[in-house]
């Protein structure tokens, strides 16, 4: 199997899964629930999860472990689990996808704002990271996905902290931007070439968005990453913006509509297309057609 | 007032120590507390919410501004009367039970503190019974509940069903935000507004 830097410098477009969380809220968790508990709980629905993705063609599945930073767990009284929890995740993953499928450790931000804006110490972040990341490394995960950051000074610790722990292997890292009058912005301000430069240089291998929009902003996202840098982009899209019906949240955008921006994607730079909340195996199962109709062109 | 003007041109810079010293040179002046807290602290607060609405600006401004207007507050709070304090009046807020998101919740609570309301913030997983009990103990006019979850929602139709039943729909009013809330959501359970953000929360909290 050749890892994942090696495949997109060969020029192959690569397939990551689709959504973790509204999957799981379909399935029945409750919503005041920590969704990592289920690590604990309901390995059976995790393995679902996954196979479902990796059977759609997805060349990365990730790990139930967006909120499974130590920082993160503690809020649910869960700190002390941190190991087991994450550990688990992978485990759940790597028994449920094909052969060559990269198993990649989700981890998103720890829910602290950092000093002076609130109580959280890069010390204390730092080490909420650590310890998730070594769990997920030690477990046998093939990447690392810092992931939805809305602040750079988090993203870069989440990032040094998997270039520390294990220096090899490979790190995505992705931010969540607002469109704004003057460009593409996350809530606490970063633009696009200030997240390329400061991921870049703490040591992220592949970088982009996910998450806070649909597809067609998403394309103008990695238009804007590709015009600053060569490093692979990823893109992670929702399915469009969740619109309430009936007391149900609904997300449009459907798989065909995906389909159908897929070449646009790759246009734009992209060497990982995949999708965040309100995509299925669906979604996953068009983009890899897709990618595969082009690639044997 | 020169030094009015000074104080809300520090604190939309969230300079809180400067803004501290000069609100305490202003009282050592004989400038009124009222005075500094409406046409100083409020003032620039006001301007901070527009700039961040039109996305000007971005949360850490928010967030160090607020910390600024804070650090003049401490100063004025024991000098006005409890309904100065209160400002434009008391709100309760809360995210609802079973939601844990609080981002959204707590700018909101941000803001309309910036606008001068007095904020007591129940924080996260808040019951019905909890949101009608602390306004009826606090005599809060208003009661703003946010949610980031659909299957959370009908909890807010359950705040408003239990002021409904204690007959204190007409003097306690219910405002409803976050991800999956809409107008029409608000006019379905019967709530009496609904702020798409926190900039707009503060606007709409005032016409109630």
């Amino acid at each position: 199997m050749q890892s994942l830097i090696k495949r997109i410098k060969a020029g192959q477009i690569l397939v990551s899964d689709g959504a973790m969380g509204t999957a799981l809220f379909e399935k029945g968790l409750n919503p005041g629930d920590c969704p990592e508990t289920l690590n604990l709980t309901h390995g059976d629905l995790l393995r679902e999860i996954a196979r479902s993705y990796s059977e759609a063609g997805a060349d990365i599945v990730q790990t139930n472990t967006f909120g499974g930073s130590a920082v993160k767990l503690s809020e649910y009284d869960l700190g002390a689990k941190t190991e087991e929890i994450n550990s688990l995740a992978v485990t759940y993953v790597r028994e449920s996808v094909k052969e060559g499928v990269l198993v990649s450790g989700s981890c998103g931000p720890s829910g602290k704002l950092l000093e002076p804006y609130g109580a959280g110490t890069p010390a204390e972040l730092q080490d909420g990271f650590e310890r998730q990341i070594s769990a997920l490394v030690s477990a046998g995960v093939d990447l690392i996905c810092v992931e939805t950051m809305i602040d750079i000074n988090e993203a870069i610790i989440a990032v040094q902290a998997a270039r520390k722990i294990a220096p090899s292997i490979p790190v995505i890292a992705t931010m969540t931007f607002d469109p704004t009058p003057r460009g593409f912005f996350t809530i606490m301000g970063v633009s696009i070439a200030d997240a390329v430069e400061a991921l870049v240089k703490a040591g992220a291998d592949v970088i982009g968005s996910n998450c806070g929009n649909g597809l067609d902003k998403m394309i103008e996202i990695a238009r804007e990453f590709h015009k600053v840098t060569d490093t692979p982009i990823i893109i992670q899209s929702n399915a469009g913006q969740p619109e309430n019906q009936n007391g149900r949240l609904v997300y449009k955008e459907s798989a065909d509509f995906f389909a159908d921006r897929v070449q646009q994607l790759i246009s734009a730079g992209v060497s990982i297309i995949g999708g965040c909340c309100g995509t299925t195996p669906d979604h996953i199962r068009a983009i890899r057609k897709v990618v595969d109709t082009i690639e044997n062109e | 007032m020169e030094i009015l003007n000074q104080i809300a041109d520090l604190l939309e810079k969230g300079e809180d120590k400067s803004v501290h010293d000069l609100t305490e040179q202003a009282l050592k002046n004989g400038v009124p507390a009222t005075q500094i807290l409406n046409q100083a602290l409020i003032a620039g607060m006001d301007v901070i919410g527009e700039k961040f609405r039109a996305h000007e600006i971005f949360l850490p401004d928010v967030l160090l501004a607020a910390r600024a207007m804070q650090a003049g507050m401490e100063l004025l709070k024991p000098l006005l009367t409890l309904a100065e304090q209160s400002g434009l009046g008391k709100v309760v807020i809360g995210t609802v039970k079973g939601d844990l998101h609080d981002i959204g919740k707590n700018l909101v609570g941000i803001m309309l503190k910036g606008a001068g309301f007095e904020v007591i913030d129940l924080g996260k997983d808040v019951s019905p019974e909890k949101f009608v009990e602390t306004a009826i103990n606090e005599k809060a006019g208003i009661i703003g509940m946010s949610a980031l979850l659909t299957t959370t929602m009908p909890v807010m139709n359950n705040v408003v069903e239990l002021l409904k039943q204690k007959k204190l729909k007409d003097q306690i009013k219910v405002i409803v935000g976050g991800a999956p809330a809409s107008e029409e959501f608000a006019a379905e359970i019967g709530a009496d507004a609904y702020a798409f953000d926190a900039a707009s929360a503060v606007e709409r909290v005032k016409q109630l």
